[in-house]
């Protein structure tokens, strides 16, 4: 089957006053219909912009300079912005962060959502007007009908994030960006948005890709995950193998960053040393060298490829294949 | 923004919902009650409501002036200079007008002054700004290049040039000011732009695939609307004083019509000033009050829609 989503070799630039500044490099992945990808990394290391290149919302300094993005057989990087409208929003949407600023507060839930739903799915207003009402309902929002006429600010953010979810997939779109949808949101509401759209995602049959830095957000929704370190691809796994055999460094020092119950109380919690090298400086060789534990010669010299450890398991990293050549 | 927010949560009553017959009527308060609170805010706020009062009184009378004035303010009288009496209330002007009907008329030229006016240049000036702003780029940097240019101006030396030029007369004050006032418009919407086109909300709107113009105008610009309501208010007091002062030097409005301005250009002579204060006092008094009246509202209006004035 063709993919649905297939991003080759993206590189990102951002003109800045003096240079051009590489924000993601090297991205390549595959999503098909149905399947949740995960992309987690830390601040700055280019999840975000990896959303923006596919949407096509880089603004103005920002182009994607080399690679494509092929959706639906359609090179994304190619599209002129009038075609891409009508791919945004019908075939491809977007959940942002913040619940808080997502919706326009001049107007009601309705307008906002009606305004959408008639522009791609060329529906009367009468039409658009119960088909919102049933997506917000689908939703589990209570009082679907009055809260069409409510204002943003009245509705709480959990409610707010439900109604962004209704309007990101009123049109059915084939694809789903979500970045960092449930960041704004506490706990307790965060599980019920989770489930939610895990349940939308089995009815419809959308891709998601859901950016974080939550871990355990990852671990409840995604299929195979991305993680990204300083603009690259570090890792790639199906979350199973990710979670149990992490192959990179990095990834092991997510996963032991992670805060448990059950630690001793004397015990501190592990973290990586030091911050993420910004794309002015940086270090020659693997980009992860200055923080790794395990940093060898070679590492600080050569630049390591995205090694390929088993069908769906990749890694870069220079221990990764030295590793699978003593196997060999 | 957030202006709607802290305002409007305190409205919010959970209770409410629960009884059907009560629906339909607390639906359509709550359509409103963004308006009610702003409303309140303003109602709280003493000058403000005089101010506005006095506003509509002065409107009223400007509307109405011909059924109120006693006289005919065209018509010149047997009494020059006269001092008030049961004829002519106000007294008589140097060549035998009714001041006080001339007073009446007055205000016509004024408030057409100040809202024509500020309605071109808000009108231009949100124009220019929204363009520029969500355009960014060179787009922005010749507009903005251009304010600058406008704004270094002394206003009133150019405004005396180009009368100068086109001649004095209501309908060319009204334009020239309008299309001379839109650059701090355009400085303000541009910046609420800038910032607003940052928002979660607009790049839901073109992730939604909704067309720019759409975005920019039926999106970005509603939001902009409370401190351009704001400015537009304190701009219709002060092109009512640039047209007193236009009048006052002779390039304004043109006799016989009458404005305050004008008619204050009697008071250039010491013995009017010494002997005969009904000739100026009156126009005085009424720019004082009106621009008085509507800087209050706008001072109200500001506290209104201000998000961080919490009662």
């Amino acid at each position: 089957m063709k993919h649905l989503l297939e991003v080759v070799n993206l590189q990102t630039a951002f003109q800045s006053e003096k240079s051009e500044i590489i924000a993601v490099d090297e991205i390549s992945f595959t999503l098909n219909a149905g399947e949740t990808l995960g992309i987690v990394g830390e601040s700055g290391c280019g999840k975000s912009i990896t959303s923006l290149s596919i949407i096509g919302l880089l603004g103005k300094k920002g182009r994607v300079k080399k690679g494509n993005i092929y959706f639906d057989n359609e090179d994304l990087a190619q599209t002129s912005e009038s075609d891409f409208r009508k791919i945004r929003g019908n075939q491809i949407s977007m959940i942002f962060q913040e619940p808080m600023t997502s919706l326009n507060p001049v107007f009601t839930i309705g307008n906002q959502m009606i305004e959408g739903i008639k522009l791609h799915m060329k529906l009367s207003t009468k039409e658009a007007r119960s088909y919102a009402i049933e997506m917000l309902e689908k939703v589990r929002i209570p009082r679907a009908e009055e809260v069409m006429k409510e204002y943003p600010h009245v509705l709480s953010g959990g409610m707010r994030q439900r109604v962004v979810i209704a309007m990101a997939l009123a049109c059915k779109p084939k694809l789903l960006i979500a970045d960092e949808p449930t960041t704004a949101l506490d706990v307790t509401i965060q599980a019920q948005i989770l489930e939610l759209m895990r349940n939308l995602k089995e009815e419809s049959e959308t891709a998601i890709m859901f950016i974080t830095h939550d871990l355990g957000v990852i671990a409840e929704m995604a299929d195979k995950v991305i993680v990204m370190y300083a603009g690259q691809i570090v890792e790639e796994a199906d979350v199973f193998t990710l979670f149990k055999n992490p192959k990179h460094p990095y990834t092991q020092g997510l996963m032991a960053s992670i805060p448990h119950i059950e630690y001793e109380e004397e015990e501190r919690l592990s973290s990586i040393p030091g911050t993420v090298p910004t794309p002015q400086n940086m270090p020659k060789g693997c980009r992860f060298h200055t923080r790794c534990p395990y940093v060898t010669e070679q590492c600080k010299q050569e630049r390591p490829d995205l090694f390929q450890i088993n069908d769906t398991h990749k890694s870069r990293c220079w221990l990764v294949k030295t590793e699978k050549h003593n196997k060999e | 923004m957030p202006v709607v927010e802290t305002k409007k949560r305190k409205e919010l009553n959970p209770n409410q919902h629960q009884h059907d017959k009560q629906e339909i009527l607390h639906n359509l308060e709550k359509e409103e009650s963004y308006f009610r609170i702003i409303a309140k805010r303003f109602l709280n706020h003493k000058l403000a409501v005089i101010g506005l009062i006095v506003l509509f009184l002065i409107m009223l009378v400007a509307i109405f002036a011909p059924f109120i004035a006693t006289k005919d303010p065209y018509q010149i009288n047997a009494a020059f200079g006269a001092p008030p009496s049961a004829e002519y209330w106000l007294g008589t002007d140097l060549v035998g007008r009714d001041v006080f009907s001339r007073i009446l008329y007055a205000s016509r030229v004024s408030l057409m002054v100040g809202f024509g006016s500020v309605l071109i240049y808000t009108v231009i000036g949100t124009i220019i700004g929204a363009v520029s702003g969500y355009f960014g780029g060179r787009v922005d940097m010749i507009f903005m290049r251009i304010t600058d240019v406008f704004m270094s101006f002394p206003q009133l030396m150019v405004i005396l040039v180009v009368v100068s030029i086109f001649g004095p007369s209501l309908l060319n004050i009204i334009v020239i000011l309008g299309v001379l006032g839109w650059p701090s418009v355009a400085r303000l919407v541009r910046g609420s732009v800038l910032s607003l086109k940052e928002v979660d909300f607009v790049k839901s709107a073109v992730v939604l695939g909704i067309s720019t113009p759409r975005i920019l105008f039926s999106h970005i610009l509603p939001n902009v609307m409370a401190p351009l309501l704001v400015h537009a208010t304190f701009g219709i007091a002060a092109a009512i004083i640039i047209e007193a002062s236009l009048s006052y030097l002779g390039m304004g409005v043109q006799p016989p019509i009458s404005s305050w301005g004008n008619m204050l250009t009697d008071a250039q002579s010491i013995t009017v000033i010494s002997s005969q204060p009904w000739l100026w006092i009156p126009p005085g008094i009424m720019i004082v009050i009106t621009v008085l009246a509507i800087n209050f509202v706008g001072d109200g209006l500001r506290d209104a829609l201000d998000p961080k004035m919490t009662n």
